[in-house]
């Protein structure tokens, strides 16, 4: 039943070529860490690029030492004979900058100071990160990416990458995403940053050389987030108001199974994220908008992309609702680009796009064989 | 082939008569994508489908055909006023609830519009009517209580709604049962309606 990939490892890839980035600092050298499944074919034309999320990583598939806990965040979707299938797809996931996973980001060590960069590091945005993933591509030796794919902010950076190297990138598939934030989704991002910033462990971004974390902080950014990610529906079903004890306890510890269950997420994840990445990466969510170049029209920014697109949203999805991936799949249109568009009957909410549901991951594989006929055909 | 697949063949057959080469198109209730697949290939057309199904997004996408997941009642909001040639809606009209929503929204967003339907004045449905019963042929082929058909219409019906709403008539073919071109008495002898027209009559 379980065809993953199997064990993977992690690599590294060093820059030395300077960094401009969007809010106008320069990194003079980075690293990103980096992973890859299945081979790259002698005419370099199978590879896939998968873009993360806010609280993802590089490892997209497979395991780490045989540990089943360690299974890759999409791997359910990549492996040998799953939708994007590694028997014939060379699949790549990075850890993007200013990221927690090993990339250069606000907890590595800054060179010139020979401690943690902090509050030091500088913003990234997601124009950057498209311009570090192809700056990966080109070392791996990848002129054109058969497709550039993910979900959430992961399907920004694909878009992104339609917008900014055009010629690079033959499809895009682009899962529950949104061509901008709306004001409620800022204001979500806001909470979480102010639940960080405000903790008395989070010394201004520089609480590694006070040895301290700021958990509590790390641990309600990710409870906000989390709630973000369900429907009501799915609350309902899994939690509704299930007691955790018989009766009520009339204090303010936790009384029903939701409450427990947001502050064991909150606390697993104060454990393993970084208070600055996730600081960073609310803020290129909140900054992403590639129709602001174009006065807000984003079939312009639109204009010189050449890919096609599959564009797919979820019915119960209320952090970036159906009607927000209407708005990409309109712009593409009016450019006459290809693009195909499903809205997945789906009960789970924004965390739908990471589950394993058959009309969705049909769809998924239905795409890929095409592409791969395609790739046959050139 | 079934017979219903047979009439469908020939409606496709006809409507492709009507698209010039090199045209854009928006089908309409494209169900897996093959209208659009034999106008990409005969006509060279480039386009995309609609369908509110996800089992005929599967089949589009798998037949390497444009699709968007939508329910056509609920208009076309999504597309600009004049962005296709052409808008298709074949063998369809008889099964959509807000018909003059549709009409409208497929003159404002197609140069051109295509509408085939199923003519409810054929001479057998007629006979069934008078043995007092609901009507099936190959063209209707339900029974009255799982039909999606809820606006039957006829030939004169429809020309009547056109001049009625100002619809510029450029084209029609009617054919018989058998799918060949049927001239005199169409309303009678008629069992698929093809029309092509646009905003008019001005």
């Amino acid at each position: 039943m379980n065809s993953s990939i199997g064990d993977v490892k992690p690599q590294t890839m060093d820059f030395e070529e300077p960094l401009l980035l969007k809010c106008g600092d320069t990194l003079s050298n980075y690293q990103l860490t980096f992973e890859t499944y299945g081979a790259l074919n002698d005419d370099k034309t199978n590879a896939v690029l998968v873009c993360h999320a806010l609280n993802a990583s590089h490892h997209v598939a497979g395991t780490y030492d045989g540990d089943e806990k360690t299974l890759g965040w999409w791997d359910n979707l990549i492996g040998p004979g799953k939708p994007l299938d590694t028997n014939r797809f060379f699949v790549i996931g990075v850890n993007n900058l200013g990221g927690c996973h090993g990339s250069t980001g606000p907890s590595t060590i800054n060179a010139a100071t020979n401690e943690p960069w902090g509050s030091a590091f500088p913003m990234v945005t997601v124009e950057d990160w498209v311009e570090t993933q192809a700056r990966l591509a080109t070392k791996l030796g990848i002129d054109i990416f058969a497709a550039v794919m993910g979900g959430s902010l992961g399907g920004m950076q694909a878009l992104q990458w339609t917008i900014d190297q055009p010629n690079r990138i033959n499809n895009a598939v682009i899962v529950a995403a949104a061509p901008k934030l709306s004001a409620q989704n800022i204001a979500f991002n806001e909470v979480a940053r102010q639940a960080i910033t405000l903790d008395n462990e989070f010394f201004d971004g520089d609480f590694y050389q006070h040895k301290a974390i700021p958990r509590s902080g790390l641990k309600i950014a990710r409870m906000i987030g989390h709630i973000t990610y369900l429907s009501d529906d799915t609350m309902d079903v899994k939690f509704g108001r299930t007691l955790r004890k018989d009766s009520l306890k009339f204090n303010f510890d936790t009384d029903f199974q939701i409450e427990s269950y947001l502050r064991y997420q909150g606390d697993k994840f104060a454990d393993t994220f970084d208070a600055n990445t996730y600081l960073r990466i609310t803020k290129a969510l909140d900054y992403f908008d590639p129709a602001a170049k174009c006065s807000g029209n984003l079939a312009e920014s639109l204009s010189h992309a050449e890919a096609n697109f599959l564009v797919i949203s979820f019915t119960s999805d209320w952090r970036f609702s159906p009607s927000r991936s209407e708005e990409i799949v309109e712009a593409l249109v009016a450019n006459k680009l290809n693009v195909s568009y499903a809205e997945i009957d789906s009960p789970n909410g924004h965390d739908a796009f990471l589950m394993d549901e058959p009309i969705y991951h049909n769809l998924i594989s239905a795409y890929f064989e095409r592409i791969w006929n395609e790739r046959c055909d050139v | 082939m079934s017979k219903g697949n047979k009439i469908r063949r020939r409606d496709y057959e006809i409507i492709t008569t009507m698209i010039r080469n090199d045209s854009t198109v928006l089908d309409l209730g494209c169900g897996d994508g093959s209208l659009l697949l034999h106008l990409k290939k005969t006509r060279n057309v480039t386009g995309y489908g609609v369908d509110k199904d996800y089992r005929n997004v599967f089949a589009s996408v798998s037949n390497g055909i444009n699709i968007i997941q939508s329910d056509l009642e609920q208009g076309l909001s999504g597309f600009a006023d004049n962005a296709f040639d052409y808008i298709i809606l074949s063998l369809t009209l008889q099964a959509v609830h807000e018909t003059e929503v549709i009409m409208d929204e497929m003159l404002r967003v197609g140069r051109q519009v295509i509408v085939t339907f199923p003519n409810f004045g054929l001479w057998r449905h007629r006979l069934q009517i008078l043995l007092g019963k609901t009507p099936m042929s190959k063209e209707l082929p339900h029974q009255w209580y799982d039909t999606p058909n809820v606006h039957v219409l006829t030939i004169n019906d429809f020309e009547k709604y056109c001049s009625q709403y100002d619809v510029n008539i450029r084209d029609r073919i009617v054919i018989s049962e058998s799918g060949r071109m049927v001239t005199t008495f169409p309303n009678l002898l008629g069992a698929v309606a093809i029309y092509r027209f646009n905003k008019g009559p001005n």
